[in-house]
């Protein structure tokens, strides 16, 4: 048997009632990989953490762990380490406590469970607040002792839930790469749950997407975003206009493409002032501004073209544009789909460079 | 001139409201307490310590405390058990059964009581079979213990099933994963989150049973110095229009309760300091 993947999923079902949380789960994780498993909520990506963690049980299929098939082996015997949406902090105990608890219940010698511990707390930066409880601690602070905790007994693998959500938008950026250090420091493998495509994105080596209980596509930040497979990644990555048979915009006519939906994405359009310099003229549209809103580094705007409203954007000292004013629109690249796959067509100028100078 | 502003509250006329709180509070509970002093009053303090040490008057102290705690014990096991039932497991008939724990609050206990005994006595039901091992429960300690369990279990499953419902599983699934066995579990991470509520449950029963009358006198069959009760005894010098002894006694069980009282509170300000994080 090989040993390619640490961790793995093989033909993994799971319902809850009438309700089928994992619909045939197939993946492969590589030992010292941080993976981000995202999805809309009710997607069923923590139903995939909690089999993982032992936590719910699969109907079907093999979880395999470091080469061993876990299914029937009880969460405390996985050597997983788990963090909690809510943390799960214990209350009446101090944050020294909570540390030490996976420890003491492994019996370790008080002197070691005192050393690991400092260590850990240590390695958070929270040393010198052992005597605290929880409620006594900011949210951040609650995240690193819950994490602290996980990690520990020295885990193999440490599943967070939502690692970020209960903090506020600030605490979670710096949360964010603190996880990312933290994680390579310590070197184990890591699997997180997130609904935030930009968290994900941010922080995952690889990203699981998962939709209506099926995984959808597997890849690095990078390919999830430049080659979605399915209409469903191509519409969830990325804030997206959807548009009715692309072939109608110029650049797009010769798309060889059975496919009629496209997705639009802001950062793969191109908006000028009438008086501005264009460079393929007759791949580009006119459009007319709808609607600017102030985006901090940019000014986001939706722009009617034939009938459609796509969004884009321009940078903040960019030459203002109006609401009724016309513009050009170039777009450089869709993602077209179909009902079952997802393809990356090029504006015809970028495409066939040669055709287009005439 | 200038009109002070005031801040909206979202129940208004605080004033009224609080008004009506402090004349409920005299009439029903501060007045009362104080004719209690004022009657006792009329005795001089050595007779006071007199009456309230009396050799009769001890034992029934013994009888009442003993009986009552025992009592609150074993409400303070089986209401936990009871609410833990209830909140966990799914079973039929377990509304029926969640709505039968009030009955002992809604009964008057003079018919609790009366049922109680006629049960009991070496002829009844359950007492014929427990006389058959020579332990007879009517009309001796046991009997008024079996009162106060009886009458004392709502209150701790009242007051534990709240907590145990809000209770995050998460807690327990982290101690799962860490690889705590479910004893350990229960010790350290459930045990303290309920203990506060069990606490509370467990000093209102006990609270409770100290002056409970109306199911005990029937099972108790009042034998001085052995199953007389306080409140009995306090009856008895009514009847005998001894309004200071009577108003003497009932003043020690008055300072009872409230140090029970104050004792819970004391617990419980302490653990909602660890809850609420303030130091």
């Amino acid at each position: 048997m090989e040993h390619k993947y640490y961790v793995e999923m093989r033909g993994v079902n799971k319902s809850f009632g009438s309700f089928q949380a994992s619909k045939d789960i197939n993946f492969g994780i590589e030992k010292g990989k941080l993976i981000g498993l995202l999805g809309p909520s009710g997607s069923g990506k923590t139903t995939i953490l909690r089999m993982l963690a032992g936590l719910e049980t699969a109907d079907n299929g093999d979880i395999i762990i470091d080469g061993k098939v876990v299914n029937d082996v009880p969460a405390s015997k996985r050597g997983i380490g788990f963090v909690f949406q809510s943390y799960a902090l214990f209350r009446y105990l101090t944050v020294y406590e909570n540390v030490a608890f996976g420890l003491k219940v492994q019996k370790w010698p008080k002197a070691k469970i005192k050393e690991r511990v400092a260590e850990m707390l240590e390695l958070v930066g929270l040393t010198g607040l052992e005597k605290r409880y929880p409620n006594q601690l900011s949210g951040g602070q609650r995240q690193r002792i819950a994490f602290a905790r996980a990690l520990a007994p020295q885990p193999q693998l440490l599943l967070l839930d939502e690692p970020f959500a209960a903090v506020d938008a600030k605490v979670r950026q710096e949360l964010r790469s603190w996880l990312r250090e933290m994680i390579s420091t310590v070197g184990v493998t890591s699997i997180f749950v997130t609904h935030d495509q930009d968290e994900a994105i941010e922080v995952a080596d690889e990203i699981i997407i998962t939709n209506q209980g099926k995984i959808e596509q597997i890849g690095t930040p990078k390919d999830i975003y430049k080659q979605p497979v399915t209409p469903f990644v191509a519409q969830f990555i990325g804030q997206s206009s959807i548009v009715e048979n692309f072939q109608r915009f110029a650049g797009f006519e010769h798309a060889n493409n059975t496919a009629t939906h496209a997705v639009v994405r802001p950062e793969y359009v191109a908006v000028t002032k009438k008086e501005e310099y264009v460079r393929y003229p007759i791949h580009t549209e006119e459009g007319v501004i709808e609607q600017t809103a102030f985006r901090g580094s940019e000014i986001e705007l939706k722009i009617r073209v034939k009938d459609t409203v796509i969004t884009a954007s321009r940078l903040l000292d960019d030459k203002p544009v109006e609401v009724g004013e016309k513009v050009n629109v170039f777009i450089y690249r869709v993602y077209a789909f179909d009902d079952k796959k997802a393809y990356v067509i090029e504006n015809d100028a970028l495409a066939h460079p040669d055709s287009v100078i005439i | 001139m200038k009109r002070k502003r005031r801040k909206q509250r979202v129940i208004p006329g605080f004033g009224l409201s609080l008004g009506v709180t402090v004349t409920i509070l005299s009439l029903i509970v501060v007045i009362p307490l104080c004719s209690l002093v004022i009657f006792s009053a009329h005795l001089s303090f050595a007779d006071f310590i007199k009456t309230v040490t009396s050799e009769r008057v001890l034992a029934s102290y013994k009888v009442s405390f003993l009986t009552a705690l025992v009592a609150s014990l074993i409400n303070a096991v089986m209401g936990l058990i009871l609410a833990w039932v209830l909140v966990r497991y799914q079973f039929p008939g377990k509304r029926i059964m969640d709505g039968m724990i009030e009955i002992p609050f809604a009964l008057p206990t003079a018919v609790a009581g009366i049922s109680l005994t006629h049960m009991t006595v070496d002829s009844g039901w359950i007492g014929s079979f427990f006389a058959k091992f020579g332990i007879h429960i009517a009309y001796t300690r046991i009997g008024i213990t079996l009162a106060l369990v009886f009458i004392g279990i709502p209150f701790v499953v009242r007051s534990v099933q709240p907590v145990l419902e809000k209770m995050d599983a998460q807690y327990e699934e982290a101690a799962r994963i860490m690889g705590a066995s479910h004893a350990y579990t229960f010790r350290r991470v459930i045990m303290p989150e309920i203990m506060p509520a069990l606490i509370a449950g467990f000093t209102m029963a006990f609270a409770r049973s100290l002056g409970e009358y109306g199911s005990v006198v029937f099972i108790a069959g009042n034998t001085p110095y052995y199953t007389e009760i306080t409140p009995l005894l306090i009856m008895a010098k009514l009847q005998e229009y001894d309004y200071a002894s009577a108003t003497s006694i009932a003043l020690v069980m008055l300072a009872a309760a409230f140090l029970i009282l104050f004792i819970n509170a004391v617990i419980q300000s302490r653990t909602s300091r660890i809850i609420s994080g303030i130091k």
